[in-house]
C-alpha cells in the first residue's frame, strides 16, 4: 500500500535526521538536521489527517524556531583560541538511560491493547479547530496568547544591553547604546 | 503489516529518547535546546496519533497546537537566555557556566 510507504519514508527521515541532530558534533549541521526532522514530523501530521497542524509545524518550527536557533548559533561564535571540549558528557550512563527509556516506552506501546477504532477518511480540520478555539477552548487560547506576550517581553528584556552598572566594565558600549539584537519570536 | 497507531507511537518514542539523550549529553546549550524541541515534537506526534486512532476527534489537534505555541515561546526565551549567557560568560557551553551572578 502506497500510504504505508509514505509513512515509512517520513518516519525514516524524521528518525535519521533526529540521530544527526543528537550525534553531530557540528552545531550548524545539527541545526540543519533539525530542519529535516521537523519537516518529517510535519509529513507525519499530514498523514494523520492533521492538515492545520502540518502547515503550522512548517510555519512555526521551520520558519520561526529554526531560524531563531540558527541566528543564535551565528551570534554566539566561540572566540578564536578558546577551544572548549565539544561533543558529549556522560555518554555511557545517558545512553543506557535513553535505551532503557525507549525499551520501556516500546513495551508499553506494543503491549497495551489500545481501543483503536478504524479511522475514517480524513476531513479538513481548520474550520472545526477555529470554532473550538473560540468556544470551548477559549481560556487556554487566551492563556497561550498571554504566555506568548510574556515570552516576547521577557526575551526582549533578557537580551537588552546592560547599562554599565556602577563602574564595572566602563567601556562597554558607552551608555545608551541601542540594542542591536533583533528580537524575533 | 499495515501502518497503525503503534507505528506512530514508536516514532514518537524514538524521538523522545533521542531528545532525552541530547539534553543529558550535549555541552552546547543551543544543541540542548534542540533536544527539547525533539521531545516536544514527539509529544505532538503522540497527541495527533491518538487523536486519529483512538479519540477520532479534534481534541488532540488542539492540544498539539497549544504545544507548538508554547514551544515557540520556550525557544524565544531559551535562546534569549543563551544570548545573555554568551554576553556574560563568553561561551555557550554548560560546564563553564557555574555562577549565578558575577
Amino acid at each position: 500500500m502506497s500510504g504505508d510507504l509514505v509513512f515509512y519514508g517520513f518516519a525514516l527521515l524524521t528518525v535519521l535526521a533526529g540521530f544527526f541532530v543528537v550525534f553531530s558534533r557540528n552545531i550548524v549541521h545539527a541545526g540543519f538536521s533539525l530542519l529535516f526532522t521537523l519537516f518529517g514530523v510535519a509529513g507525519l501530521f499530514a498523514l494523520l489527517g492533521a492538515d492545520f497542524l502540518a502547515v503550522t509545524q512548517v510555519i512555526v518550527y521551520i520558519g520561526g524556531v529554526l531560524v531563531l536557533i540558527l541566528f543564535v548559533v551565528m551570534m554566539t561564535r566561540i572566540p578564536r583560541g578558546y577551544l572548549p571540549r565539544r561533543g558529549f558528557d556522560h555518554m555511557v550512563p545517558a545512553g543506557a538511560l535513553a535505551i532503557v527509556l525507549f525499551a520501556l516506552l516500546y513495551k508499553v506501546v506494543t503491549g497495551t491493547g489500545w481501543a483503536v477504532r478504524e479511522p475514517g477518511p480524513a476531513h479538513p480540520t481548520i474550520s472545526e479547530i477555529g470554532a473550538r478555539l473560540m468556544t470551548t477552548h477559549i481560556f487556554p487560547f487566551e492563556f497561550v496568547s498571554l504566555v506568548l506576550l510574556v515570552a516576547m517581553i521577557g526575551a526582549a528584556i533578557l537580551i537588552r544591553e546592560r547599562e554599565a552598572p556602577a563602574g564595572e566594565e566602563p567601556a562597554a558600549g558607552g551608555g545608551p547604546a541601542a540594542p542591536d539584537e533583533e528580537v524575533r519570536s | 503489516m499495515t501502518v497503525g497507531l503503534e507505528h506512530y507511537l514508536t516514532v514518537g518514542a524514538i524521538l523522545f529518547s533521542l531528545g532525552v539523550f541530547a539534553v543529558m549529553t550535549r555541552r552546547n546549550t543551543v544543541a540542548l535546546l534542540m533536544g527539547v524541541e525533539l521531545i516536544l515534537n514527539s509529544a505532538n506526534i503522540n497527541f495527533v496519533a491518538f487523536s486519529r486512532y483512538v479519540e477520532r476527534g479534534i481534541e488532540g489537534h488542539l492540544m498539539a497546537a497549544f504545544v507548538i505555541a508554547l514551544a515557540a515561546a520556550e525557544a524565544a526565551v531559551g535562546l534569549a537566555i543563551v544570548l545573555a549567557m554568551f554576553r556574560n560568560f563568553g561561551t555557550v557551553h554548560v560546564e563553564t557556566v557555574n555562577r549565578l551572578k558575577r
